[in-house]
């Protein structure tokens, strides 16, 4: 049977996961709808992110300062890109958009093998995060903790940040239908290198936390981009809340599942069926999740665009 | 004009292609007679890519996943001792069909970067299908124990036979989508891409056909998937890889879109620079990336586009 001990433990690690989604699916939901640009380059963010802070952290021994120089190298990173690669494409298809921003893909996946070679990086877990919080009997990692806190809390200023200021307001009019609002006079680019930006920084905070979680690899970055896009098609393109929504969907689903599945197909298939049959129908969850959702509604829970 | 330059380097490239088994065989060197068939199978591939892409305006960014699939059912067959080609062929185009139907009524309801994200996403769904099938070796791959079986008809087991087969399957290929594209099913998926609401406006029902046209793509990566099965003896999850689909892409795009040969021209050329710039370094991505970048940004319509007077529509 399920123990509801267990089932807590994984529905923690669930919000994390969905959280560390959350951050990256943010700022591309909004690339996506703004610009109306397919970039798949955001993965590469997150990997660029991830190495910068780990090798920042194996220098200094501070696990703290990796993630400070990461965020900001790593927004210079983004806004740089942006300008000279990223702003040619807005005018173009999205074949030419998939194609270009492929190619940046393999080009920082080979960058980060020449750099760091290709067997990925360790990061210890900073000392002063070892340890547990029990809460029920049931032992949280604090580190997992502060990543919650920390995902929560930038969900929290991003919400703030589009829903209660004039810039948000921008944003979520540039989503909805950017030619209106170019045509009331203002300059979406500028609003977009901005969101650009932030969304480089989002990715990076999101490679720096997982480092000593998830490993730090070549190829991290479209594993979890992938994932990324699921929730952003869930959650309809421009949308922050839907990306709040379907990233805890995604992140919740993918674990319980992973742990869960073959409890519940013994319910009503022999064993030996169940434990074949659960990993292969785990794996494809989310993807299953996303065409049920596609089903009933094409552009996603929570579409944002008008016009 | 330029379509008599598409047909005669086209031409060209076919007789290069029936004579590279004698050069490989004078020159002793088998790893040309390798390429080439990879060469051929990746160009149906490619070929039925552009079906979609090209002529549909459909950017699916799963392609892979249909070779992976007609990969896999023959060698699953093969697991289980069928090995009559007679059988897998066949079985592997329809268990293809068979998802592209599925998978092409899901991405079909959408359009632009949903497209792109959900027909992605699903070919990425089957990549880890195939990691976690552990019955049929799971990351590691499945080798394949026996080529297909052609009773006395031919037998493939042979390098050379196998090459020409290919060789056949590629022209047939090349043939079938030709009729497919000047037929008036064709035109149909041809002006939903220019204009879909007019299509629909004059009485199409365009979802029906560019599900039938994705299905047909579908099938016809699967026959590649199976060619290519046989040509590796081995099939594993990495076939279904996104980065796959992503060199289909790159291989029809380099060919120039919606030009009927231009997917074998584009595949020859991604091999070619493959082969080149692996020579020079140990990281030729930190060279192809950036020439990707480049070729989006300046050089636009793809090889054979310089040579076509058709623009290539964007979109």
């Amino acid at each position: 049977m399920i123990d509801g001990a267990l089932l807590f433990e994984q529905l923690f690690n669930g919000l994390q996961l969905g959280l560390l989604l959350f951050l990256l699916a943010a700022g591309l939901t909004l690339v996506f709808g703004i610009m109306d640009m397919m970039n798949l380059a955001h993965g590469s963010l997150y990997m660029m992110g991830a190495y910068v802070a780990a090798q920042v952290t194996l220098w200094t021994g501070s696990f703290i300062l990796g993630v400070a120089v990461s965020l900001p190298v790593i927004l210079l990173l983004g806004v740089i890109l942006e300008a000279s690669v990223l702003r040619p494409l807005y005018a173009r298809g999205h074949l030419d958009q998939v194609l270009a921003t492929f190619g940046m893909i393999l080009f920082f996946n080979e960058f980060v093998r020449l750099v760091w070679g290709p067997d990925g990086i360790e990061v210890p877990l900073p000392a002063f995060l070892k340890g547990n919080v029990v809460l029920f009997d049931i032992p949280l990692p604090n580190y997992r903790l502060v990543v919650i806190g920390v995902g929560l809390l930038v969900a929290l200023l991003i919400y703030l940040l589009v829903t209660r200021t004039r810039t948000g307001m921008l944003i979520r009019a540039g989503a909805s239908n950017r030619e209106m609002v170019q045509a009331l006079g203002i300059d979406i680019n500028r609003v977009f290198t901005l969101v650009f930006g932030i969304g480089a920084a989002l990715a990076a905070l999101a490679g720096a936390l997982a480092g000593p979680i998830l490993a730090v690899t070549i190829g991290m970055g479209e594993h979890i981009l992938i994932q990324v896009l699921v929730v952003i098609v869930i959650g309809g393109i421009g949308s922050i809340r839907g990306a709040f929504v379907g990233a805890m969907l995604i992140g919740i689903m993918d674990i319980l599942g992973r742990s869960f599945l073959d409890t519940f197909f013994k319910l009503f298939l022999p064993d030996n069926a169940a434990e074949t049959a659960a990993p292969a129908v785990a794996s494809m969850l989310i993807y299953i999740l996303m065409a049920g959702v596609l089903f009933f509604r094409p552009q996603g829970l929570f579409p944002a665009k008008t016009g | 004009m330029g379509n008599r330059i598409q047909t005669i380097i086209v031409a060209l490239v076919f007789i290069g292609l029936a004579f590279v088994p004698l050069l490989a065989e004078a020159t002793d060197t088998p790893f040309y007679l390798d390429l080439a068939r990879r060469l051929m199978i990746l160009s149906i591939g490619a070929l039925s890519l552009n079906l979609i892409m090209g002529y549909g305006g459909l950017i699916s960014f799963g392609h892979a996943a249909y070779i992976g699939i007609g990969a896999y059912t023959v060698g699953i067959c093969a697991e289980h001792e069928l090995v009559s080609g007679f059988i897998q062929w066949p079985l592997a185009i329809l268990v293809s069909g068979l998802f592209a139907v599925v998978f092409g009524a899901i991405s079909l309801r959408t359009r632009g970067v949903y497209f792109i994200m959900i027909t992605l996403a699903l070919a990425q769904m089957m990549y880890f299908l195939g990691v976690s099938l552990d019955r049929y070796g799971g990351d590691d791959g499945l080798p394949l124990i026996e080529r297909s079986y052609f009773n006395d008809l031919i037998d493939i087991s042979d390098d050379l036979t196998l090459y020409y087969v290919i060789f056949l399957s590629l022209a047939l290929c090349l043939l079938f989508s030709q009729r497919l594209v000047n037929s008036r099913f064709g035109m149909v998926i041809q002006g939903a891409r220019s204009n879909e609401g007019r299509m629909k406006a004059i009485g199409f029902p365009t979802f029906r056909y560019q599900l039938t046209a994705f299905v047909i793509a579908g099938m016809m990566a699967g026959f590649a998937g199976a060619l290519l099965a046989n040509h590796t003896d081995f099939i594993n999850p990495d076939m279904m890889h996104w980065t796959r689909s992503g060199d289909l892409i790159i291989m029809v795009l380099l060919g120039g879109m919606g030009s009927l040969a231009g997917p074998v021209i584009g595949a020859l050329v991604f091999l070619l620079l493959e082969e080149l710039l692996s020579g020079i370094t140990e990281y030729w991505q930190l060279i192809f990336g950036p020439f990707l970048v480049l070729a989006v940004l300046f050089a636009r319509g793809g090889l054979l586009g310089f040579f076509s007077e058709k623009e290539r529509e964007n979109g």
